[in-house]
């Protein structure tokens, strides 16, 4: 049986860290590779890297990124943010990464997730969708959450999966940084129409929050940032209280 | 010199920097002689295993890598790479493998799970050998298709629906389905282990 996956994500901004990892023992708070040395010992199973960088300029920075965490840390990665074509997925996997993530550019380019599965494999395509429930229905949101669209958040995961998505990465934006737990209720609708790993990110506040949406919702990973960064959470913590709910972790 | 072989496949640098890693004496090559004389050599993939035989039989590998076998040198396929080492693959249509473990690659059947079977799963011990310390242990697995081949050349194998085989050995030729470049602490041991078998040259277990 597979095992649960608890990833931590890294918003990387020009080569470093972004938000403040409040680790005691680093020497460079913002250095992506010593972070996520850190997180491998602490058991994480997987690493997500989002670019947040603005410019093209500092984008190329982030495949150095890879390329050192990568030399260094020997789990899954998965690097998102300005991926725009399919240069950018190759300059990636060949940098290091195992999966890259495509989230505005699915949306202006659908036509790209089929592309990208062609050439390098289901496996590593990774569709984010930021989600947003506006007057009773879930929306997609592209830009980092700044520009809402109409488009149907569980019609769209039904579509990305057909065009070829290996995994989704969904992010509730009502519930993000509200530490009150994951959506429960989008999840399960999601996992209801697709039959690829789902991701759920947004709302982690507690341990009993990964407990509830790997029960509830049957989710494949629970993806987290603040409360592990500032060790409100330890990986550590959140595995055993789910163990000992009877899920499945590493 | 560990040679992993180079044949335009996905993702083998990932394994090379693992070899750094560790110190393993290792280098990226094509080069038949190279292979030929190596240590020990490794098969990586990512991928469809039609276009990876062809791919070997481009460069003319596929015979090298018979030899290899032959010559008691050790092997050790990785996912893709591990697959490739049986006589045959339905992935495709019907593909003749290197044919150093008897066995055939099949899609995994359809239990209800998802497929590919993506991310960590927990190794059991079918027999005794020197990779008894996977028992228990969670390596991480990509694939869609798994080797259906006899018990003995099971040496450890992970419960997905049916039982998968994770880890086979025929003599000197030996397959990790999961990847251990991207298993953490557990699968940089594995890589280890094996370095170790190489060097005292104990392929006895099987």
């Amino acid at each position: 049986m597979l095992a649960k996956r608890i990833i931590p994500c890294l918003d990387v901004d020009d080569g470093r860290v972004k938000k403040g990892v409040n680790f005691v023992n680093l020497t460079d708070v913002g250095d992506p590779t010593e972070i996520a040395a850190e997180y491998q010992k602490q058991g994480a199973d997987e690493l997500v890297f989002l670019d947040i960088t603005a410019t093209n300029e500092h984008r190329k920075t982030m495949a150095d990124i890879v390329e050192s965490v990568s030399s260094q840390v020997f789990m899954p990665l998965t690097i998102g943010g300005g991926v725009h074509d399919v240069t950018d997925i190759q300059r990636l996997l060949k940098a290091g990464a195992d999966k890259v993530a495509i989230n505005s550019a699915a949306v202006s380019d659908p036509e790209l997730i089929t592309k990208g599965a062609e050439k390098f494999g289901n496996q590593c395509i990774v569709v984010a969708i930021d989600v947003k429930k506006t007057a009773g229905k879930y929306l997609v949101h592209t830009h980092g959450g700044k520009n809402a669209t109409d488009i149907d958040a569980i019609e769209w995961a039904k579509e990305v999966v057909k065009r070829g998505a290996g995994e989704l990465l969904i992010t509730s934006m009502d519930k993000d940084g509200t530490k009150d737990g994951f959506d429960i209720e989008l999840y399960q609708a999601i996992n209801e129409v697709v039959n690829v790993p789902i991701i759920a990110s947004g709302g982690a506040g507690k341990v009993e929050d990964f407990t509830e949406v790997f029960e509830e919702a049957d989710v494949d990973g629970a993806l987290a940032a603040s409360v592990f960064h500032f060790g409100e959470l330890s990986i550590d913590d959140v595995k055993q209280a789910v163990r000992k709910a009877g899920v499945v972790v590493r | 010199m560990f040679a992993i072989v180079d044949y335009d496949t996905g993702n083998t640098r990932n394994l090379k920097k693992a070899l750094n890693y560790l110190g393993i004496d290792n280098e990226l090559t094509d080069d038949k002689e190279k292979i030929l004389q190596a240590e020990a050599v490794i098969l990586p993939g990512v991928g469809a295993f039609k276009a990876a035989m062809v791919e070997l039989e481009k460069r003319d590998l596929v015979n090298t890598l018979k030899k290899v076998a032959a010559n008691k040198t050790p092997i050790l396929g990785i996912c893709l790479g591990m697959q490739l080492l049986f006589d045959s693959s339905q992935e495709y249509g019907l593909t003749n493998g290197l044919g150093l473990i008897t066995g055939s690659v099949e899609q995994i059947p359809d239990t209800g799970l998802k497929i590919p079977q993506m991310g960590w799963n927990q190794n059991r011990i079918i027999q005794n050998s020197p990779f008894n310390g996977v028992n228990g242990q969670f390596t991480y697995f990509v694939h869609s298709y798994y080797a259906n081949c006899d018990r003995r050349n099971i040496i450890s194998a992970v419960d997905y629906g049916i039982l998968i085989p994770s880890i086979v050995q025929n003599k000197n030729v030996i397959g990790m389905q999961f990847h251990p470049e991207k298993s953490g602490d557990v699968g940089l041991e594995l890589l280890k282990t094996f370095q170790k078998m190489v060097k005292t040259n104990d392929f006895s277990s099987n």
